[in-house]
């Protein structure tokens, strides 16, 4: 053992001793954010199967894990899963097109941002779930209704991004589009919707934020399926492992879908990549 | 030809910025336009351009008259202007659009050989230097081949080494295809050691003030005799064109003095 000591000095040369470090801080600082919630977890579980608590209201992890295994045996998780999903899915679907399209058309024209913006900003200060009444009489209190809810939700951060992408679209790089004579097509392809992409992207990851928040509301109200629905079927029956198990689930989807978008959208934004990760250091 | 006929320009807010400006520069001629601040040099560029209209007046280029952006002629703006999510390739390529990929390819490879930055193809502008984005901004200009090519202050953001460097590079490059410059810049030496004749302006409202023809050879030596006489003359013109007395500029001339702004 001692022998080795050494040759192990030999071969990290200087060069690899610098990158090392930076090797093992890509790795280690993910995994250093997940150390306090894992402590937590694990001590929760020992304090309950220690005894010292019967962990009723607060079920340890274990517990929750087996209610999802559970769940997703009965075919149940799939089925409130789909439901969820096809909720916000949709609704993020017409809140994207509706978002975008006005936000463009906002952006840019200011004869349509005069007429337009004023109404859209004032319907903006109505918070969101105010609309929940109105939506179950007009839509009534199926699928329709939720998915207009949560349209809403995704529509405005959408709308503001895309309008104020736009307005801050730099003059000089129109001004260059202008002196090789590019159409107004070829303008919106080539100089607008590359320089705009970055604050969709932005504008697309809050606007499914608000999809996810939205669809619980919805469910909430109202549902004989979907995560929401496990939520208050969790309340209504004492079941806190339920709770907690959609709540997991919310989580994991909701990270998921942004990561899809993140993913979809990484091609697209290659050329101002270092700017975010300088950021992150 | 390009020929400007009493061109003026007023803004909405009432400056008069151009007032009845006239000039004709030749086919291939390198003209250099220096003057106070605020003179209207960037107006005049820009009217013939074809990016702002003049109030009234007209451009014209080989009788045709300027009044939109026009594909033989170039500009080349004080800041690079790259557009950021295009690789320096394609960057340069931009203005190509309309000809088949092979071709364009083949002409960007070129124009990248051309300034020195054939290992920096695949880099995005973020990358470069500000002089290599100055250099990729001219082959970006250059590549359509313009018979007119603008250029509004290019390397006044640049330092002293850098600048010099260009200013050959540009020479270097105009040499191809001898297209027309003109160069508006704030630099005596830059005008000196770049133009076949220098106009000078004079401010409030913006007019021409006096014209200075280089008659130097190429290459010139910036330390020549002939090379100072000829700096002197612009400065003393550009002195007078803001009634300022400076009578004896030989006593006092030194070398810091050539920026001039
Ligand atoms: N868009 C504009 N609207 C109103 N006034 C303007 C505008 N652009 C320029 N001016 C005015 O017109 C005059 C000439 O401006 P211009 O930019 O052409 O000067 P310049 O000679 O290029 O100056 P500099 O050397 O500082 O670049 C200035 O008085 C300026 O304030
Ligand atoms: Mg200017």
């Amino acid at each position: 053992m001692i022998s080795d000591a050494p040759v192990l000095q030999q071969t990290s040369e200087p060069g690899d001793s610098t990158i090392a470090p930076s090797r093992l801080s890509r790795y280690a600082r993910p995994l250093l954010g997940v150390l306090l919630p894992l402590i937590l977890a694990l001590g929760w579980e020992l304090v309950v199967w220690s005894g010292w608590s019967n962990g009723r209201l607060v079920p340890p992890p274990l517990r929750v894990f087996a209610t999802i295994a559970e769940l997703a045996r009965s075919g149940e998780l799939i089925r409130h899963i789909a439901a969820t999903l096809w909720r916000v899915g949709l609704g993020f679907a017409f809140g994207v097109v509706a978002g975008t399209l006005l936000g463009a058309i906002s952006g840019y024209w200011s004869l349509a941002r005069r007429l337009l913006d004023p109404t859209v900003q004032a319907l903006r200060a109505i918070p969101s779930l105010a609309w929940v009444p109105l939506f179950i009489l007009w839509l009534g209190i199926f699928e329709t209704s939720k998915i207009a809810l949560i349209a809403v939700g995704v529509f405005f951060p959408v709308y503001l991004g895309v309008m104020g992408a736009i307005l801050i679209v730099d003059r000089k790089i129109v001004e260059v589009g202008r002196t090789f004579r590019l159409s107004g097509p070829a303008m919106i392809r080539r100089i607008l919707l590359p320089a705009v992409l970055p604050a969709y992207v932005v504008s697309l990851r809050v606007g499914l934020g608000l999809g996810w928040m939205f669809v619980v509301a919805a469910e909430l109200i109202g549902a004989s399926e979907g995560l929401g629905y496990l939520l208050l079927d969790g309340q209504q029956l004492g079941k806190p492992a339920q709770i907690l198990a959609a709540i997991v689930i919310f989580a994991i989807l909701g990270k998921l879908t942004d990561w899809l978008i993140e993913v979809a959208a990484a091609p697209f934004l290659r050329w101002q990549d270092a700017f975010g990760r300088a950021k992150e250091i | 030809m390009l020929a400007l006929d009493r061109v003026s320009k007023t803004y909405p807010n009432g400056v008069q910025a151009l007032a009845r400006f006239s000039a004709e520069i030749r086919q291939g001629e390198i003209l250099a336009i220096i003057g106070g601040s605020g003179c209207g040099k960037s107006t005049l560029l820009r009217a013939i351009a074809g990016l702002d209209r003049a109030s009234s007046g007209t451009v014209t280029l080989d009788r045709e008259a300027i009044a939109s952006p026009h594909a033989k002629i170039g500009i080349i703006f004080q800041e690079p202007r790259l557009l950021p999510w295009l690789s320096v390739a394609d960057n340069i390529g931009f203005g190509l659009a309309d000809l088949p990929a092979t071709e364009r390819r083949e002409k960007v490879a070129r124009a990248l050989e051309r300034v020195g930055l054939a290992d920096k193809a695949q880099a995005w502008p973020r990358e470069l230097s500000g002089g290599q984005a100055q250099r990729v901004a001219i082959a970006r200009a250059l590549v359509p081949q313009p018979e007119v090519l603008l250029l509004d202050e290019p390397f006044s953001a640049l330092d002293a080494f850098t600048r010099r460097d260009l200013q050959d590079h540009l020479l270097d490059l105009w040499a191809d295809t001898r297209p027309t410059l003109i160069l508006v810049t704030h630099d005596v030496d830059e005008a000196v050691v770049l133009a076949d004749r220098v106009l000078v302006m004079r401010p409030w409202p913006g007019r021409l003030f006096d014209q200075i023809e280089i008659n130097l050879g190429r290459p010139r030596d910036r330390n020549s005799p002939l090379f100072e006489n000829f700096k002197r003359s612009v400065l003393t013109s550009l002195d007078r064109s803001l009634d300022r007395n400076v009578p004896d500029r030989d006593a006092t001339q030194g070398p810091g003095q050539a920026m001039w702004w």
